[in-house]
């Protein structure tokens, strides 16, 4: 049997994840996280009605993170995700939970080399992708902008 | 005696004279759990990191079979044994804790037929008692070839769920009423191309049909020989795409299982079912060994699989290479 | 009613942001690096194309809280910063991002202090 053959049989014989279940359950479960962020968000503009937008944003991002990481570490997290998928990876949340669990699951490995060195290995491509994005953006509205 | 183009078949005696399964626990759920000697109660066993506990799992399993043939460290002329990890660390450092000379294999899953393998033949030369064992444990496993424990990723549907647990054998030359390792076949590396590191059944069940084919083709049987033909860990669609190949070949396996998509019972939510190396070698010490001493399953074609990839290696765009190993055991 | 409408439209924006991303699961087997990558480079293309701030009116929570809302930030930042200077121009983008970041590498250093990682039991 040659290598394509095979390797069109497998991907024909292969079993596929029922679509619609995972779709479903990634709807839902983003959606719930999306609300909960609303919701915190309506909370903080009603008892700091004094603050810009763009503040209540970064605090309602920073108490999602929060509620992520703590997820994370009592073991809840990766339970939600096994059914959730995408619902609970894309949110920010799942930014939050990817930071965690590797410094969790490093730690062991010391606190400095462990837990702090390794704490980026799924994150740091998030980071590094906005860091330079925002650099390359932010020269040219400068350029825009001068050029005005 | 060499049969064939890679097979052995050995007309001395060597016994598998004893042999001693630990599962996890939700090993210890599954299909086999009346077969299994101990049972953790928990994957962490009072150790501070899952590694630690592999190497105790391996310590333990090793010292309790040679416990059971009632054979002191000391009197046992050597140690073979591997595990997933890298460095092979949890067989190197639990044979720190013995007195006896130690060898360290890897050929991932396939590793305990490796070490069927080399054990047979060095019994059936000048070595009195060799033990043969092999690990593996979920946590240590996703940590090094997958995400770190806590990441809500989704396994795919035909993913495999790494067996937490470890099986030894004590191979000997001294008569005993006990299963004989008759010979066995070594087999190729085979890679057909495939690099989807979560579907390492269909990676490896070319390998398994080279062997098997090969194993039949060399001493001439046919497959109704062996009550029972079993592989390592192919999973359910590994098996039946190997049924598959095989039927290609002209060879048709309807005594064919898979210990990986065996030990699990349906409800658990394995994906395909069991892998890793510690998966073959605890079916084989619970229930292949004891099946076979009760005397219900009398020639056995025990055949190991294995995906040679690292993480490393499939981000680097690798494909996944196979390999299996074929032994023949048999009791009288 | 207004306010259930909000919530309507930040749910169903929100699912049907993640339900695109579990599409590419199920069928590229995306690993959550990727994915989260994917979506934070959506986020910053639409803000970039100036979009983002109409579907933000409609669906609110729905596109800020996926991490294309990060994508957003940085980039508002950015323009921001360009008014003042070059410096500020490729600086404020971080400086926005600056405070999931905090958040985040705070709490995965504080929660990895106290709490071990566990198998999971399927």
């Amino acid at each position: 049997m040659e290598d394509k053959e095979y390797q069109e049989y497998v991907h024909a014989h292969a079993q596929k994840s029922n679509e619609f279940v995972t779709l479903l359950w990634a709807f839902c479960v983003g959606g719930l996280i999306c609300c909960i962020g609303q919701a915190i968000g309506d909370l903080y503009k009603y008892l700091l009605s004094d603050w810009a937008d763009d503040r209540i944003a970064m605090l309602t991002s920073m108490t999602l993170i929060f509620l992520g990481a703590f997820l994370t570490a009592i073991g809840v997290y990766d339970k939600i995700g096994i059914k959730a998928g995408g619902g609970s990876i894309v949110p920010i949340t799942g930014f939050a939970n990817s930071v965690v669990s590797p410094a969790m699951e490093f730690n062991k490995e010391g606190i400095v080399l462990g837990m702090m060195a390794k704490m980026f290995v799924i994150a740091g491509p998030i980071i590094v992708t906005g860091t330079v994005a925002s650099v390359v953006f932010g020269i040219i509205y400068r350029i825009i902008e001068v050029a005005r | 005696m060499k049969v064939g183009k890679q097979t052995y078949l050995s007309d001395k005696d060597i016994y598998i004279a004893s042999a001693y399964s630990l599962a996890g626990p939700y090993e210890s759920k599954g299909a086999f759990r009346e077969y299994f000697d101990t049972v953790m109660e928990d994957d962490e066993w009072k150790c501070k990191s899952h590694e630690l506990t592999e190497i105790e799992m391996q310590r333990f399993t090793i010292a309790e079979c040679l416990d059971r043939a009632k054979v002191n460290p000391m009197d046992c002329d050597l140690i073979l044994g591997g595990d997933l990890l890298n460095q092979i660390v949890p067989t190197s450092f639990s044979a720190r804790d013995f007195n006896t000379p130690f060898m360290g294999l890897y050929n991932a899953c396939a590793t305990f037929g490796e070490a069927l393998a080399i054990g047979s033949s060095l019994v059936g030369g000048d070595f009195e008692r060799v033990v043969c064992c092999t690990s593996s444990h979920y946590a240590t496993a996703e940590r090094q070839y997958r995400f770190p424990l806590e990441l809500g990723t989704q396994p795919t549907p035909e993913s495999q769920w790494t067996v937490t647990g470890c099986g030894a054998v004590m191979l000997s030359k001294k008569k005993c009423d006990a299963p004989k390792i008759k010979g066995f076949t070594v087999g190729e590396v085979i890679d057909f191309g495939l690099c989807d590191a979560n579907n390492m059944g269909g990676a490896m069940a070319p390998a398994a049909a080279k062997t098997i084919v090969t194993h039949f083709k060399d001493t001439g049987r046919s497959p109704d020989y062996y009550d029972l033909i079993i592989t390592g860990d192919l999973g359910r669609f590994g098996r039946d795409t190997l049924h598959y190949l095989c039927k290609k070949e002209g060879y048709n396996l309807d005594n064919l299982n898979d210990c990986g998509s065996m030990i699990y019972s349906e409800k658990q939510k394995a994906g395909q079912g069991g892998s890793g190396a510690g998966c073959c070698s605890l079916v084989f010490t619970s229930y292949i060994y004891k099946k076979m001493l009760e005397g219900s399953l009398k020639k056995v074609l025990f055949v190991p699989t294995g995906a040679m990839l690292s993480k490393d290696s499939a981000l680097q765009g690798e494909s996944i290479p196979g390999i299996a190993h074929a032994i023949v055991v048999e009791k009288e | 009613m207004s306010i259930f409408l909000d919530y309507l439209k930040a749910f169903a924006v929100g699912g049907l942001v993640c339900a695109i991303a579990q599409i590419l699961i199920n069928r590229t087997k995306m690993s959550s690096a990727r994915i989260l990558v994917l979506f934070l480079l959506i986020g910053i293309f639409l803000e970039g194309i100036g979009v983002f701030g109409y579907i933000q009116k409609f669906a609110g929570a729905g596109i800020t809280v996926p991490i294309t809302g990060f994508g957003s930030v940085l980039i508002k930042g950015a323009k921001e910063g360009a008014k003042i200077g070059l410096l500020e121009a490729v600086t404020y983008g971080f400086k926005n991002m600056a405070g999931g970041l905090t958040a985040a590498i705070f709490f995965g250093f504080f929660f990895a202090l106290i709490f071990k990682s566990h198998s999971k039991k399927a």
